[in-house]
């Protein structure tokens, strides 16, 4: 249980996806001119990530792992499949995408209609790939650790992109140089917003 | 029909805006994502600007093949499966001659296929238009991708290490000695996103049909 929580802080405070590893920068600079948009295109990516993370992480350890194919036969177990990984998981982030959308739409239409346009766009948000290749990378221990990676990792992105739009939108009262205007100041905010968070990497967990 | 020359004006129209007026990290706001966060070398930055060039060119290529042939209701997961399948080769080939750099990159070469550009350039360009033009506008805006890449990457290493490729420049001349120091911060994720900020900046100072309304 300790070791769950920790995973979910670390992944939202030090391994933030926007500040350490700058993944999902697209949507984040292009959809960030307001809060309320933001706040849904932020819900909406925690929500993906909880899901496709934990899917992806069964499809690593009952697929594409070496040896991970014995549940089927045990003369199976020399067969490497992770080449596949990356057609596979993204296959996966498309259909969860859309399957998600079908069942909000069916199920919630007023959170479908806030959250709208968003959704399809986040099968292309680079936060999402990231988060299924973080989980393959750092080989979690069991699915439980792996959700909660995933929903960390969208709580820091959800944070990182209301941040940004509440500070743009005060901005936008200042006088900025011109060449630095929208997208130049955006990336500076960014940056230093970053060395920020940067103060949370003393933590000990 | 007549037949155009290979590098007609246009052609090379195709290869020259988007390194500069068209850029796609500071202009057109694509492919950031994967972009920054391997470049606190010069060495990774080179390797992933290439990475990027072989994948765009031979995608864009092979969609403005299959154009006539992709239903339009499909195409998305046409471009995605050819952008995948890329992908996988040049991350087997990174791994088989250059596995310390594919180390470095770890998750980041997988995630050239959700790098917006080569969506983006496929979507709006390859889709419709004859492959030696795709090729040309693969190669030009993978250029200015790389080049940005570089550029960061050269400074980063530069000012954070001291080193390029690598190699101890400062030490060599001396500078150490006059009590300079490397700049740690520049090693650290965000300075990327600083510098990046600090190139539009230049950039668009000197276009100035580029400033945007605050």
């Amino acid at each position: 249980m300790e070791n769950l929580v920790d995973i979910f802080v670390r992944s939202i405070f030090i391994d933030n996806m926007i500040f350490a590893y700058f993944l999902g920068m697209c949507s984040y600079l292009a959809v960030s001119k307001t809060v309320k948009t933001s706040t849904g295109l932020g819900f909406a990516v925690i929500f993906v990530l909880g899901i496709t993370v934990p899917v992806n992480y069964l499809i690593q350890n009952y697929i594409l792992m070496e040896g991970a194919l014995t549940w089927i036969s045990p003369s199976l177990a020399d067969v490497d499949l992770s080449f596949l990984s990356f057609i596979l998981f993204i296959a996966v982030i498309a259909s969860m995408v859309q399957l998600v959308e079908m069942v909000i739409e069916k199920f919630s239409p007023a959170l479908y209609s806030s959250l709208g346009i968003f959704l399809p766009l986040i099968a292309v948000n680079c936060s999402i790939l990231g988060g299924s290749l973080f989980m393959q990378e750092r080989e979690y221990a069991s699915i439980a650790e792996a959700t909660s990676f995933g929903l960390g990792s969208g709580v820091g992105w959800f944070l990182a992109i209301v941040g940004i739009a509440a500070i743009r939108e005060k901005i936008r009262y200042s006088n900025v140089p011109a060449p630095l205007r929208g997208l130049g100041i955006t990336f500076i905010i960014t940056g230093l917003m970053g060395i920020a968070f940067m103060s949370f990497m003393g933590i000990e967990l | 029909m007549s037949k155009e020359p290979l590098f007609s004006s246009k052609n090379l129209k195709l290869l020259q805006e988007p390194i500069n007026k068209s850029n796609p990290i500071t202009v057109q706001v694509l492919g950031i994502c994967s972009a920054l966060a391997i470049t606190v070398k010069l060495e990774p930055s080179i390797v992933m600007a290439l990475s990027v060039v072989a994948v765009m060119a031979i995608s864009n290529v092979v969609i403005s093949l299959m154009r006539s042939l992709i239903p339009p209701r499909i195409r998305i997961i046409v471009q995605l499966t050819v952008i995948a399948a890329l992908v996988i080769l040049v991350d087997e080939f990174l791994q088989a001659f250059a596995y310390d750099v594919s180390k470095q990159l770890s998750v980041f070469v997988g995630l050239i296929i959700t790098n917006c550009i080569i969506m983006g350039r496929l979507e709006a360009f390859a889709m419709g238009n004859k492959p030696w033009p795709a090729f040309l506008d693969g190669i030009g805006n993978a250029a200015g991708y790389g080049i940005i890449l570089i550029i960061v990457g050269f400074f980063r290493e530069l000012l954070g290490s001291g080193e390029l490729f690598g190699y101890p420049v400062f030490e060599k001349i001396g500078l150490y000695k006059t009590g300079y120091e490397d700049n740690g911060l520049m090693i650290l994720p965000p300075m990327a996103l600083i510098i990046v900020g600090v190139i539009i900046w230049v950039q668009r100072d000197k276009n100035r049909e580029l400033v945007e309304e605050n």
